[in-house]
């Protein structure tokens, strides 16, 4: 007989007890992978954005939310004049509301813009971007408002028609609507204003040199190589923290789970322990069967809850109304994060269990038989 | 004093009771004042005595499960005042029967006996070939797989006595082994066991109300109001 077989015999033998334990681990694991998973998607969507055909972005110093910032349209085309920059796209972001769909986000882009080069134009004509009154579409902004090349799509107070459909590179743009910057402009009332610059560098190298004279020029701007802005931009530290903060949360509820089954358990073998210990197991063996089985609790709740974890993904990104806003990233990082924390949580759960389990005295149990 | 007899005496005894007091209840429950016996190798030794005499709280203090408030206690010549030495003790020197045989339920005859291996780090081969012998001396070979929930009283008390003797202790500690069994079982079990012990020449210290039983060992000793007397 191994040392495993008696953790298995332990386990199963108040199964719905293991069950309860296994069960906690697993929701927390289902929620945490859910939920990161999620975050960093959209985290990573939105760095994407950014990477298109760019290494800096330029955008309002200190702003708390980049659909916030203004960026003075002079200064776009001043930034275009630095010197090393190689292009430089503004853009300005906004957010309507379309029949049946209360967010739909809006890119206003100019002729130029990287983003349409590279994508696949499934209907429509590139050469016709920035006809009056039109606009063209992601894929699944498409597919869930339901529209075509020369449909009417009514957004806002207002509309325009479909002038093209075209396949990006990531969801989230698939998810939207480019219109003309000008355009863009006078329908969210911000005229000559743009929310980033995306600035291309003729040496990625120079970007030092290239932020310190956005800094000097325009004291209200701020630049930021696109690493740097995924790492410091208060939204995505909100979300990475909220993430973990609930992802922990969970977890802690899961090893409270298994800190009750474990502390159930040895309350009710005292004396079969006690006959572990007769037999010759010392306290440290017997502190290690306590803690096995709880390990061994945190590794079926962890593949259980990766799996649950993975189907709720699947689920929500086949859900049509979010199509283009989630696009679920797994990272061996979050992985390891989520083995990691199930683990910790089941071994702190086991030590009390564990140091009660080594203090039954063998004669004072057998005692009272 | 011949050349043998000397080698003899040289040999420290298999359990050495000095000078021993216990009590419970912060001393409320006096159990055994100045407990006084040896055991000698190979010897079949019964303590007998009415029920609470203190029969089994000597048993427990040889095997180490319990500590005395005051005297020594040795085992094969050592001491047992430590933690480890405890362990190591009843891993390799000592094994216990019990009246409630104290099995592990939802494990199968081969799996509890193979307890006291797997405490002491055993190999998995000789673990198998000793369960075999042991299970085939009491004639349970044909329930080797089975759980011993499924067993009846005298089964479960003949697979506890193979887990006793499974690392081959030099010192049996058994508290009343048939006290759960019927008469007809009892005699059959306890003839079984005393001769197992006897044939490997293992140490039996024997607690039993029963006189029977304490007479078919070779010495008895008397328990009460604390002391030990020889009969």
């Amino acid at each position: 007989m191994s040392f495993l077989r008696l953790v298995r015999v332990n386990l199963r033998r108040h199964w719905v007890r293991t069950l309860i334990g296994v069960a906690g681990i697993a929701f927390g694991c289902a929620a945490m992978l859910t939920i990161l998973s999620i975050v960093l998607g959209a985290i990573g969507m939105f760095e994407r954005i950014l990477d298109t055909d760019s290494q800096v972005l330029v955008f309002e110093r200190n702003v708390s939310d980049l659909f916030f910032s203004s960026v003075p349209e002079a200064a776009a085309g001043e930034i275009r004049n630095l010197p090393g920059v190689a292009a430089a796209h503004p853009v300005l972001f906004g957010i309507v509301s379309a029949p049946d769909h209360p967010i739909v986000t809006c890119f206003g882009v100019e002729r130029d813009n990287p983003r349409l080069a590279q994508a696949t134009w499934l209907a429509g004509a590139r050469d016709r971007f920035g006809t009056a009154g039109e606009v063209v579409v992601g894929e699944r902004a498409a597919a869930f408002l339901n529209v075509g090349a020369g449909d009417h799509l009514p957004l806002g107070h207002g509309g325009f028609t479909v002038g093209g459909v075209i396949r990006t590179a990531n969801g989230f743009e698939d998810g939207g609507v480019f219109l003309p910057l000008a355009a863009a402009q006078e329908f969210f009332h911000r005229e000559k204003i743009a929310s980033v610059v995306a600035v291309k560098l003729a040496d990625g190298a120079r970007a030092a040199a290239f932020k310190a004279a956005v800094a000097r020029r325009f004291p209200s701007l701020i630049a930021l190589e696109n690493r740097e802005f995924a790492r410091g931009y208060s939204q995505f530290r909100i979300l990475k923290l909220t993430g973990w903060a609930v992802g922990v949360c969970a977890f802690l509820l899961g090893g409270l789970g298994v800190a009750n089954t474990m502390l159930m358990s040895v309350f009710n073998r005292i004396r079969e322990l006690a006959i572990l210990r007769v037999c010759g197991f010392s306290r440290a063996q017997v502190a290690r069967l306590v803690v096995a089985e709880a390990l061994a609790m945190a590794a079926a709740g962890l593949a259980t809850g990766l799996a649950l974890g993975f189907a709720l993904l699947a689920l929500i990104e086949a859900v049509p109304q979010l199509n283009g806003y989630v696009q679920a990233t797994v990272r061996p990082t979050v992985l390891a994060g989520i083995a990691g924390t199930a683990l910790c949580t089941a071994l702190a759960g086991a030590l009390y269990p564990a140091w009660f389990a080594t203090r039954i005295e063998p004669a004072e149990a057998l005692r009272y038989e | 004093m011949s050349e043998s007899s000397s080698r003899a005496s040289a040999v420290p005894p298999a359990v050495a009771v000095t000078g021993v007091w216990k009590s419970f209840d912060r001393g409320r429950v006096p159990v055994l004042a100045d407990a006084n016996f040896t055991v000698t190798r190979g010897e079949m030794v019964a303590l007998w005595g009415p029920s609470g005499s203190g029969k089994s709280t000597l048993l427990h203090l040889a095997g180490g499960l319990d500590l005395p408030d005051r005297g020594e206690i040795r085992v094969l010549g050592e001491p047992i005042d430590s933690e480890a030495a405890r362990v190591q003790l009843r891993r390799a020197a000592v094994g216990f029967v019990f009246q409630l045989h104290h099995l592990i339920p939802d494990l199968t005859i081969d799996e509890n006996c193979a307890v006291p291996a797997l405490a002491a780090g055993q190999p998995v081969a000789a673990t198998r070939d000793r369960i075999a012998e042991l299970v085939a001396a009491v004639g349970l070979t044909h329930r080797r797989t089975h759980r011993v929930q499924d067993l009846s009283g005298g089964e479960r008390q003949r697979v506890a006595i193979c887990r006793a003797l499974m690392n081959r202790p030099a010192v049996i500690l058994a508290d009343e082994p048939t006290g759960s069994l019927d008469e007809e079982t009892a005699d059959k079990v306890f003839a079984l066991f005393r001769d197992l012990v006897h044939r490997s020449g293992t140490t039996l210290l024997l607690a039993t109300h029963e006189r029977r039983f304490a007479e078919a060992c070779d010495r008895v000793l008397r328990v009460s109001h604390g002391r030990v007397q020889p009969i």
